[in-house]
């Protein structure tokens, strides 16, 4: 299930503006891979081209190549719909549907996919996704109520058991527990080191100290100066940028010494 | 910070107890009152102006409402007075909301998600300037343009669907009938329920349509799982605001209509009953004495009837609330 992303010279724009300029990258299968990296460095906007949500945004485009196994995500016969059916992602602030009981936010991605479902096996699957996001126990018996009554970090849970309800290929992060607190956040960084057995995860992240936690490989995203796109500055074993990276910019960002 | 410091610091000497307490009782500020008060104000005005209009309705009505049978127009009471023209006004409207609510939807749709920027704006203001147009305005293009257009296609609803009670016929050959009232009614109403609803669907959180995007959903499935839910008692209040305005319509039924006091769900033939609104409007003038005081009646029952709409609406509103997204 889980699939490696090779990107190869990605460039990003938001119309004429380039935001983020030549990255290329391996991300490897049932792993975590962090990007860190100071604010407005492109980390946030190059996530979104790994499942074409940048597209989204009106004249933003990326140029280059983005290969899951081998297929282009960006080939011309290929539909930005499927992409994100194989690739799912979990956003800074928990977005539950709040018009969904917590039921049908896990269903909401297994019923836009059109299956036909025997209801005890849409149960099972509820069950099973939430167990996977550590969240059955406390929801089980209120699966009919809102989504938007949990606390902050259960609903980033319910998030996640959303995503991998459809079974993706990869699951994308982008500050997941920056709206959460540390025992939540937590919960979702335990949660992680659990869903990297069967997953692809590329999560952003602000907390150094969480990228050095949860991931394998870690990136530095940078701006060359003002003004100018960002770029992958460095990507390595976390070990090995949190100890001794071969890059200057990095060793002072990741050592607190930045700005 | 800084206090915490000082706390700490050896030469610093402990604080004398205050002479008067820190906080004294609450201060009560110009602008906090004037904003109070005239907020206060403006509620009880509210208030004191439908409790008015109520009484006027009550006290008004109420020789009517106990007056012998034979004294009230049609000779049969003030029940089988009223009830044609409730039926008709009833009617009238639901049809008009049926017309207007889905292409309502439709339209907020097309502004807020699938039209260019420009062309998105230039169309809302085309649905606000309909909001502007006089309603007696809406009448006479009613009745001059609109009604000869429906003759032929009305003698092709009754020879093809005349099996619906809606379309039984015979097709009237001017054109006057319920079918065209409501559909100017539905023109008229278009306007406001079209404004809310779009303001709804505007403000549906990006968040939302985002998780069901990247869910992959397609830009229909995005729409209906994440705006539509979202925007449902908007498209609630919109078709509601509209529906009262549709009851208490006048001037366009008055001129569009050519009523005969039936009571009949046929839409396309000369044997419709008016609407309260329009009776009122073409009779007050010639109505002395007791036909007043029934016209009046009729106007309570109207009042109440908006009332009962308004107050469905809210609770269909609230029994949701949980799964608004207010929380």
């Amino acid at each position: 299930m889980a699939k490696r992303i090779e990107v190869k010279d990605l460039d990003i724009y938001y119309d004429k503006f380039l935001a983020v300029q030549g990255v290329s990258m391996t991300i490897e299968p049932r792993s975590v891979t962090a990007l860190i990296g100071p604010s407005g460095c492109g980390k946030s906007t190059f996530l979104r081209t790994l499942n074409r949500m940048h597209e989204l945004v009106p004249k933003a485009r990326a140029v280059g190549k983005v290969l899951m196994d081998g297929h282009d995500l960006y080939g011309p016969q290929v539909d930005p719909v499927a992409v994100r059916r194989h690739i799912g992602m979990v956003f800074q602030r928990p977005n539950p549907f709040p018009t969904m009981s917590i039921y049908d936010n896990v269903v909401a991605g297994v019923r836009l996919n059109n299956k036909r479902m025997k209801r005890s096996e849409m149960d099972a699957l509820v069950e099973r996704s939430l167990r996977s996001a550590n969240l059955w126990e406390e929801v089980k018996d209120r699966l009919k109520r809102p989504g938007s009554g949990l606390s902050g970090g259960q609903q980033q849970r319910l998030c996640i058991a959303r995503a991998i309800a459809v079974q993706p290929d990869v699951l994308l992060m982008d500050e997941p527990c920056s709206a959460l607190d540390p025992i939540s956040t937590q919960a979702i960084e335990d949660l992680m080191l659990e869903l990297k057995q069967q997953y692809t995860i590329v999560i952003v992240t602000h907390n150094m100290q969480q990228a050095a936690r949860v991931s394998d490989v870690t990136g530095f995203f940078n701006l060359r100066s003002i003004g100018e796109p960002g770029g992958l500055v460095e990507m390595d074993e976390t070990t090995k940028i949190f100890s001794s990276p071969s890059n200057k910019a990095t060793e002072d960002y990741v050592s607190g010494r930045f700005g | 910070m800084s206090s915490s410091t000082e706390l700490t610091h050896p030469d610093n000497q402990p604080q004398p107890p205050p002479e008067a307490p820190l906080f004294e009782k609450p201060v009560s500020r110009f602008g906090d009152r004037v904003f109070s008060s005239s907020a206060m104000g403006a509620g009880v005005l509210i208030l004191v102006i439908l409790a008015g209009v109520a009484a006027f309705l009550l006290v008004e009505a109420w020789p009517a409402l106990w007056a012998d049978p034979d004294e009230v127009p049609g000779g049969d009471g003030i029940v089988l007075y009223v009830w044609p023209l409730l039926f008709g006004t009833l009617l009238a409207a639901l049809f008009a909301l049926l017309l207007a609510a889905p292409l309502a939807v439709a339209i907020a749709l097309f502004i807020t998600h699938y039209a260019p920027r420009r062309l998105a704006t230039a169309l809302g203001y085309v649905i606000d300037l309909l909001a502007a147009v006089p309603s007696i305005i809406f009448g006479l293009w009613g009745l001059s343009e609109l009604a000869p257009l429906t003759v032929e296609p009305t003698r092709w609803l009754e020879e093809n669907l005349g099996f619906i009670p809606l379309f039984e016929g015979p097709a009237s050959a001017t054109g006057r009938t319920m079918l065209v009232a409501s559909i100017v009614l539905a023109v008229m109403i278009l306007p406001i329920t079209t404004a809310v609803i779009r303001e709804a669907f505007l403000q549906t959180p990006r968040l939302h349509e985002e998780a069901s995007l990247a869910l992959g959903a397609t830009r229909w499935e995005m729409i209906r799982q994440a705006v539509l839910p979202f925007g449902r008692s908007s498209i609630i209040g919109g078709a509601m605001l509209g529906l009262g305005r549709a009851l208490g319509e006048t001037m366009a039924v008055a001129i569009v209509l050519s009523p005969s006091g039936g009571v009949t769900f046929n839409l396309i033939n000369n044997g419709n009953p008016s609407t309260i609104a329009a009776n009122i409007a073409l009779d007050f003038p010639e109505s002395s004495g007791l036909d007043i005081n029934v016209l009046i009646a009729s106007g309570l029952v109207l009042f109440a009837v908006t009332l009962l709409v308004n107050m469905t609406a809210r609770a269909v509103i609230n029994r949701r609330r949980d799964f608004s997204g207010a929380n």
